[in-house]
This record gives C-alpha cells, structure tokens and sequence, in this order.
C-alpha cells in the first residue's frame, strides 16, 4: 500500500495527472451531451465542471495543483478567441448582410443587461458593491474582471457571476429561444454570445457554425460596449 | 498543424501587445482575432502573392481546419476555469439566493432582448432573409 500512495504522491502533483483528469471529464460530457441528444441540461461545460471539482473534493487537492495541469487547456482560451476569424471570414458575406440587425441587438442587449442585473440587484437588497460586480456579468471573464476592478469591486466575485450566467445562458439559450419561436440562426447565435459570453459561444458552435459565427461577433462586440457603458452606469447609482 | 498555430499565436501575440501597449480596455486575444481576420482577407486578396510567398498549409484550407477544430471544442476550455469558480461560490454564499434570482432573470433578459431585436431589425430590413 506505501508503494501504491508514494505513486500517487507524485502523480498528483504532476501536470500529466490533472491534464489528464480534464481531458477526461470533457471526454464523459462530450458523451453524455451525445447520449441525451445535445439536450440543455447536459451542457458539455456544466458536466465536465462538475465531474473535476468532484474529482478535486474527493482527493483533497488545491485548487492551485489543478491548474498545474489545467493551465495548458486553459490557455487555449486565447487562440480560440482568436480562431473567431475563421468562421468570421467564412461567413462574411452572411455577416454584411446582417450589420443593422446585429448592431441593434447589440446595443439593446448590452443595455438590458447591465440595467436589468443592476435595478434587480438594488431591488433585492444586495449591497452596492455587489451590485457593481454583477453589472459586466455578460462578458468574458478577464473584460469583466477588469472592469469591476478600476470600479473597486471585487474581481473574483466579478468572475464567479461571468461563470455562472455563462452557465445559466448555455443551457437556457435553446429552450427560451424555442419558447419564443425564434428560429434565425443568427439571432439565436448572437443573443447567446451576447448574454453568455464564450459559454454561450460554445454552445452555439454545437448547434451550428452560422450560430456560433454570430455568438462570437457578439461576445468581442459586447465586451467592448460593456467596458463602456458600466463605468456609466455606476455612475448612476454614487 | 504547427505552422497555422504559429500564426494564430503571432496574431494573439500582436493583439497582446497591442493591448498592453495603448492600454485599450479590450483583451488582447479579440484583438488578435481581427489580426487574423486582416490575414484571411489580405491573403485572398493577392491569392498569386500568397500561394507564392506563404507556407503552404496557410493557403490549403489547414489553416481554417485548425482553427475550426479549436472552437470545435470550445466547451473543454472553459473546465479549468469553470472547475476554480465550484471552488469560490462561497464568495456569492452571503447573498445566494437573491443573486441567483438576478442572475437567472437578468440572462433571460437579455437573451431575449437580444434575440427579439435582432429578428425585428433583420425582418423590417429583408422581410425575406432569414437563412436556415
């Protein structure tokens, strides 16, 4: 048994081990989000999360271990951000053909947004800063975080909410956009990465390439808008 | 493969830089995104130029096979990060439910928003342009 816990000892501090462990839980997800026929609930992202912080809880290990070997999926994010051009580029003339509704969308959607986020929050008691923290909830993590932190909120907190609706919108962009019979791809597409972020964006590219083409013009445009309009609308609330 | 990652990683590097350098509010990676974005259409611009003077896989559609097989698999990239958060909900744990509550009817919100202008918009431009 000393032989078999010296192996793990060094395993689970080993990139190898936890890269792994990800590579895997993706791997269960991809399946379970195939068995259930792409169904909403079993969102890839959601599963795959959960499946690694069980993992994580049960052996007991940092958070901080973890990235070791995450980090390399992790930094992936990037070049992915930057492989939107391809489709984009694919899909330009679609695109061209798109810009009023697209900017439109933009603009109305950044702003319910942040507004609704805000008036809710103040509604419900949650302390201003809490509040301010919650206002960029619909971009990317590193906007966000960026964000609330020259606005002297917290940054983590600001991260965990961006998680958490990219969560929410992932899995509830289908049903909603079924219950309002919006079938335009495009529409559907740019909302989710709109409100969603790269989760959103994900979830999108599942469905289609138009879709997913349209979530990722939405999450550069918004994350631009958003680091505009909440300075502002903070402003609003002193 | 290597030679089209090289790229986008050039066109990430320049969008960092670039961010940094002019201290734009605007993560370098989306910057890089409208590099890349440049390349594509420079490079069908001048095809004879490019298919003389650019690596090959550049110009042979591995380029745009890399990169589609990168968002292909989008949601992977998310668990490192996602599996950090389950780590932190303590941080919501004071105000749980109420955020929860805006969180929830705040993206619905603008999904919905989002979703029904865009149809608006599109459907006054072109009654008849809704593709797929």
């Amino acid at each position: 048994m000393k032989g078999d816990f010296a192996v793990w000892v060094y395993l689970s501090h080993t990139p190898l081990l936890w890269l792994t462990v990800t590579l895997l839980a993706y791997g269960v997800a991809e399946r379970v989000a195939l068995a259930t026929d792409r169904h909403p609930l079993a969102n890839p992202v959601l599963v795959a999360i959960v499946l690694t912080a069980t993992v994580l809880w049960l052996t007991g290990t940092p958070y901080a271990t973890y990235f070791e070997g995450a980090q390399f999926v992790h930094f992936l994010l990037g070049p992915a951000t930057v492989a939107l051009a391809i489709p984009l580029y694919e899909y330009r003339a679609t695109v061209m053909r798109a810009l009023v509704p697209m900017l439109a969308a933009l603009v109305v959607g950044s702003l319910v947004g942040i507004v609704s986020a805000m008036s809710l929050g103040l509604m419900l008691g949650i302390p201003r800063d809490v509040v301010v923290a919650m206002s960029p909830k619909s971009v990317t993590t590193g906007v966000a975080m960026g964000i609330v932190e020259t606005l002297g909120g917290d940054p983590t907190l600001a991260a965990v909410l961006v998680m958490l609706t990219g969560m929410t919108g992932g899995i509830l962009v289908t049903p909603l956009m079924n219950r309002l019979r919006i079938e335009d791809r495009r529409a559907r597409g740019f909302a989710a990465g709109l409100a969603a972020h790269g989760v959103g964006t994900a979830r999108a590219f599942q469905v289609s390439a138009v879709a997913g083409t349209f979530a990722g013009i939405a999450l550069g445009l918004n994350a631009f808008l958003t680091a505009i309009l909440v300075p502002v609308a903070v402003g609003f609330l002193r | 493969m290597i030679v089209s990652l090289t790229l986008i990683l050039m066109a990430q590097l320049v969008g960092e830089a670039a961010a940094r350098g002019a201290g734009l509010p605007v993560p370098g990676p989306l910057i890089g995104m409208a590099v890349l974005l440049a390349f594509l259409g420079l490079r069908d611009r001048a095809t004879r130029l490019s298919e003389r003077v650019l690596p090959r896989p550049l110009v042979d559609g591995t380029l745009e096979g890399t990169g589609k097989g990168l968002l292909a698999h989008l949601s992977l990239l998310f668990v490192p990060a996602g599996a950090g958060i389950v780590g932190r909900l303590d941080v919501i744990a004071a105000h749980g439910l109420a955020i929860a509550v805006v969180v929830l009817v705040s993206t619905l919100l603008t999904l919905a928003a989002t979703a029904l202008t865009f149809v608006a918009v599109a459907r006054r431009m072109a009654p008849r342009d809704d593709p797929r």
